[in-house]
């Protein structure tokens, strides 16, 4: 009976249109995944590059912008699959709203990637003298200007800044999701972004000097703690207003969002610390390389969780 | 100039004319609506009553939606209506995330976003916003909001204290107002939806954004082989997996 099972103050919908599911789906937090790896390389490759010589860490000047311009390829291209009219993705360049943070996003987005082209090419022609052949135009180009990599480094280290953290705006913008009005939004992209980075890195530091994978596992090691730390204290501390507190029932009355976003925690963020903790003594190679594959798994899984959740509320 | 719309609730005996108007006027697609409204069932047997709370855009001064278009295809007219030029929309639904109020949806047959206008169009040629005509207790009042004598300010100045806008705490300043509203019929968090409670069950999310058929591949094929053609029957497959509901139990 109803009296029995419905408070008799509470207020029940009789009659109503089925509301909109999930708008921002996968393809978004993939978009987000591989921009996190795209900025993150070079966050910690320029640490890198700044503390050790060429020698300790040889491969670095050409593999991190490779790992950088696919993992940027692979946002850009899921930014444009997720348009309802991809191709008028070129109004954004022509019709452009600087109000709007998917517009300076997209602008950023496109010159980081355009910088780091230009890195890339340069780092693999010096790094393999006989790519291209004799009569490659470009890659004799690219070996004539070789001293352009270390001018046009530093500026694509201050933009990987903010590319990275542009989403977080894009979020905030998106004023119905109040679950992504947090400030530490902005934290959490840079620490994914650093968790992303060392762990792509590490998956591609072989060859490198022991001393570099060491710091690449305390990179990691810090960034998975105070991503997990503010995961936390967003989950269960912090104050919420109740759109937010509605958004997180989701996640806490259990069900699919409760087993990813845990499953995210525990694989992505505290397995990773004790096993990189314990990979600076050691220097276990292997457990390392485990190690950074579960941070990217575990980071997809709870950026999707934290994506999803708020559009399941209804907003009217 | 600053248009505005008033709703008394306390006229409102939701027959859902102004919906059907706003669906025929603007030719809205199955599955989307620019208008709707929303039957709120209050106490408990036998002393129950039913609410009915129309809701469209609101028409905010400072839209969200306006602030994230990234290329201006949501844009405010001189008389303060936020409207939509689908032409340039290229379907981000940046603007469905910033719409606190969800009332912007994809449109399946053009999809681009697109939401109520105060029938821009109709207002142009100095006609009243289609569900304004066919409300048969006026409960809508529409009108100009800078304008003292204005129908709707006197409204409003004759009901003060029991004027209400939804989500204030947003900032927006909304141009849509409540009369004899309540937090129980405004706020969405203040009723639930329960299955087996409502008229039809099995109905709370769509599964579908736009249109169901213009999957990733056809929104880049399109402009060369064409696109399905939609009817009312696109819309109309109630397999179990699109009527299953899915975490909608708020």
């Amino acid at each position: 009976m109803v009296e029995n099972t419905i408070h008799a103050t509470q207020a029940v919908v009789t009659l109503d249109i089925a509301l909109p599911g999930i708008i921002w789906g996968w393809m978004i937090t993939l978009n987000m995944w591989a921009k996190s790896i795209g900025t993150g390389v070079v966050m910690v490759g320029a640490y890198l590059l700044y503390k050790y010589k060429k020698e300790e860490v040889s491969s670095l000047r050409w593999i991190m912008p490779l790992i950088s311009f696919i993992a940027l390829n692979v946002f850009l291209l899921f930014t444009l699959v997720d348009l309802h009219q991809p191709y008028r993705m070129v109004n954004i360049f022509l019709h452009p709203h600087w109000t709007s943070a998917i517009t300076v996003g997209a602008w950023m987005a496109s010159l980081f990637t355009l910088l780091m082209t230009i890195l890339m090419v340069i780092g693999a022609a010096d790094a393999f003298p006989g790519l291209g052949g004799k009569k490659c135009k470009i890659t004799a180009l690219a070996r004539n200007n070789s001293g352009l990599y270390e001018k046009l480094f530093p500026f694509v280290v201050f933009l990987a800044i903010p590319v990275t953290m542009y989403t977080a705006i894009i979020m905030a913008e998106s004023s119905a999701r109040e679950l992504w009005q947090a400030p530490t939004e902005m934290i959490q992209m840079l620490l994914a972004a650093l968790m992303a980075g060392s762990a792509a890195l590490i998956l591609s530091s072989g060859s490198w000097d022991k001393e570099v994978r060491k710091d690449l596992s305390l990179v990691l090691m810090v960034a998975v703690f105070a991503s997990f730390l503010m995961y936390m204290g967003e989950y269960f501390f912090s104050f919420k207003s109740s759109e937010a507190e509605a958004t997180l029932a989701y996640v806490h009355a259990g069900g699919e969002f409760n087993v990813e976003f845990w499953f995210g925690m525990v694989l992505g963020f505290i397995v990773p610390f004790f096993l990189a903790a314990s990979t600076i003594k050691s220097d276990n190679t292997t457990l390392l390389r485990f190690a950074a594959i579960l941070t990217l798994v575990g980071l997809y899984l709870a950026k999707d969780v934290w994506l999803k959740i708020p559009q399941m509320l209804p907003l009217s | 100039m600053k248009l505005g719309f008033l709703v008394d609730l306390n006229l409102c005996m939701g027959c859902k004319g102004c919906e059907i108007a706003c669906k025929v006027e603007n030719e809205v697609p199955l599955s989307s609506w620019r208008l709707r409204v929303k039957y709120i069932d209050i106490g408990s047997f036998p002393n129950t009553s039913r609410s009915f709370t129309p809701l469209r855009c609101n028409h905010c001064e400072n839209a969200p939606c306006e602030r994230i278009c990234p290329v201006s295809a949501l844009h405010y007219l001189e008389n303060g209506i936020v409207n939509i030029d689908s032409a340039r929309c290229i379907g981000c639904a940046g603007c469905m995330m910033a719409c606190p109020y969800g009332a912007i949806y994809m449109d399946p047959e053009s999809n681009t976003a697109d939401k109520c206008t105060y029938c821009a169009h109709r207002i142009e040629s100095g006609m009243m916003p289609a569900c304004v005509v066919a409300c048969p207790v006026e409960a809508n009042i529409f009108g100009d909001v800078e304008d003292e004598h204005s129908h709707i300010s006197r409204y409003i100045m004759e009901h003060q204290g029991g004027v209400q806008v939804r989500k204030p705490e947003k900032h927006t300043n909304p141009k849509h107002y409540y009369v004899g509203g309540g937090t129980q019929t405004l706020d969405p968090l203040a009723h639930q939806r329960l299955e087996g409670y409502g008229l039809f069950n099995n109905v709370t999310h769509l599964e579908h954004n736009g249109d169901p058929h213009h999957g990733v591949l056809d929104r880049f094929l399109a402009p060369f082989v064409g696109h399905e053609k939609i009817d009312n029957k696109s819309f109309m497959d109630f397999s179990a997996d699109q009527t299953t509901s899915k975490e909608g139990d708020h």
